[in-house]
């Protein structure tokens, strides 16, 4: 047998989730429990860890927390992943941003910030740049940090041409940055009308209001009470007739909460903001 | 030849039927889409590897050519019987428990996203022997140890036979490593599929 053979329970999985609350305030209990199982058992591999050892070392070394915490949380992302989802922003959102002498835009769980700054690309060619503005929050501090340097491996940037080109937007990807040797380095007046801090969508509350709220591909790690707790605070983030972006595969479930966001783009799940 | 009887009781008794494939395997699912009718009770979910943006048109043409309900997969989605489930591109499809699918987006296995190493190490945890599952033609391993792990949990674990794959890698991969109960034609495929 090879180490991908390591095995975790259900019931030891609970005892985890409450151990990271106890020790380190983080509340994993209403996450995705196949998803969980598996970054914990890809850190066990990796780090050739037992079960006990993940437990022991979580209370005993602050510092492996912060790693935990990067393994738990899933932080792929890409620049304009699923590019017809932007095509609709454009079409259908970006009409409604520019009635507005200012518009603030929130992108939650935005990991290292490529989505944040596939939003700001957006809104400059939409010649929004100095009329709005964009938060990325997220519950891990370590991605945040690499998403307020904005640079990126050029391998990485070249990957997202294609999503770039798909768009439909002029030019290429490169055009939005500065590029040094292998490192591409996101231009500074993206950067400009852009803050990053930490938010944790599971205990945190509202912080602002916002006309657009983007949160892609993170309800997919949250079971369905979850989502609902969190649509409520994206509910009262938003104004009035503001818009709501999920992931293309993720759905509004709660018939109570469907009544209030109305669909505006069934394929991309853009949703309005109704009622009062 | 006719089917192993062993074999066919236990396609009989599944609950879920798995398939994976890779290049060289869209001619056989797609025909197997074809055959496969609503009598059939149990749940079928495919893992085929193939690009992102380049949407729904596998989605399309299986639907178009199915006499089943078929669906791309969506997060949390109820998992139905009798009816096909497609796995996303640029997803990977998890089994959050018994009767939901879960997605994820962290990074690719075997380069591919959906891998279908993580779709049947998934099902095998949750529904164990009451799944079947081939292995179909394919250029890279992805699916060899997932269905090694089926195997391990009781489930029925069958791969194409590698003379007949287009691509004859994948469905080695899993013969060598032990985790192919029965190796099959395609044309013995096929037949128990219409058992």
């Amino acid at each position: 047998m090879t180490d991908n053979n390591v095995i975790i329970t259900a019931s030891q999985i609970t005892e985890l989730i409450d151990l990271v609350k106890r020790v380190h305030g983080f509340d994993f209990s209403g996450y995705t429990k196949a998803s969980l199982k598996r970054r914990i058992t890809r850190i066990m591999q990796l780090k050739k860890l037992s079960f006990y050892d993940v437990k022991h070392i979580l209370v005993n070394n602050q510092n492996f927390f912060q790693e935990f915490l990067e393994e738990i949380t899933v932080n792929v992302t890409e620049m304009f992943r699923d590019p017809t989802f932007y095509k609709g922003v454009n079409s259908q959102i970006i009409p409604y941003l520019s009635t507005y002498q200012h518009s603030k835009i929130w992108v939650a769980g935005c990991s290292t910030g490529e989505e944040v700054y596939s939003m700001a690309i957006l809104m400059r060619e939409a010649g929004l740049s100095n009329k709005s503005f964009i938060y990325g929050t997220d519950i891990n501090t370590e991605v945040l940090r690499e998403a307020r340097r904005g640079i990126y491996s050029l391998r990485n940037i070249k990957s997202y041409a294609e999503n770039y080109q798909f768009t439909g937007l002029e030019g290429s990807i490169s055009d939005h940055f500065t590029i040094l040797y292998d490192a591409a380095s996101i231009h500074n007046e993206l950067k400009q009308n852009t803050l990053f801090s930490v938010h944790n969508l599971v205990s945190d509350g509202i912080f602002n209001e916002f006309q657009l709220i983007s949160c892609r591909n993170v309800f997919i790690y949250f079971e369905t009470e979850l989502q609902e707790h969190i649509l409520e605070l994206f509910y009262k983030s938003l104004c009035p007739l503001g818009y709501l972006c999920l992931g293309s595969k993720e759905t509004i479930r709660s018939d109570a909460f469907k009544k209030k966001f109305k669909v505006i783009n069934p394929k991309e799940n853009i949703y309005q903001k109704v009622g009062s | 030849m006719a089917p192993d009887k062993h074999l066919v009781e236990r396609w009989k008794s599944a609950e879920i039927l798995l398939l994976g494939g890779s290049a060289g395997s869209f001619k056989l699912l797609f025909q197997i889409v074809k055959l496969l009718a609503p009598g059939l009770n149990k749940t079928v979910i495919i893992v085929i590897h193939r690009k992102k943006n380049f949407f729904s048109e596998i989605e399309k043409l299986f639907a178009e050519n199915s006499r089943m309900l078929m669906r791309e997969i969506r997060d949390k989605d109820i998992v139905n019987k009798n009816t096909i489930y497609i796995a996303p591109a640029n997803y990977h499809t998890l089994i959050e428990k018994e009767g939901i699918f879960a997605l994820d987006v962290s990074e690719p296995v075997w380069f591919s996203k959906p891998s279908i190493d993580v779709t049947f190490e998934s099902a095998a945890e949750v529904y164990k022997e009451r799944c079947i599952a081939m292995l179909l033609s394919g250029a890279n391993q992805d699916g060899a140890e997932g269905l090694l792990k089926l195997r391990n949990s009781g489930a029925t674990t069958i791969a194409q036979h590698p003379e007949d794959a287009e691509m004859d890698e994948m469905p080695t991969a899993a013969i060598n490593i032990g985790a192919a109960e029965y190796i099959l034609r395609t044309d013995e495929i096929f037949t128990l599929l219409s058992t």
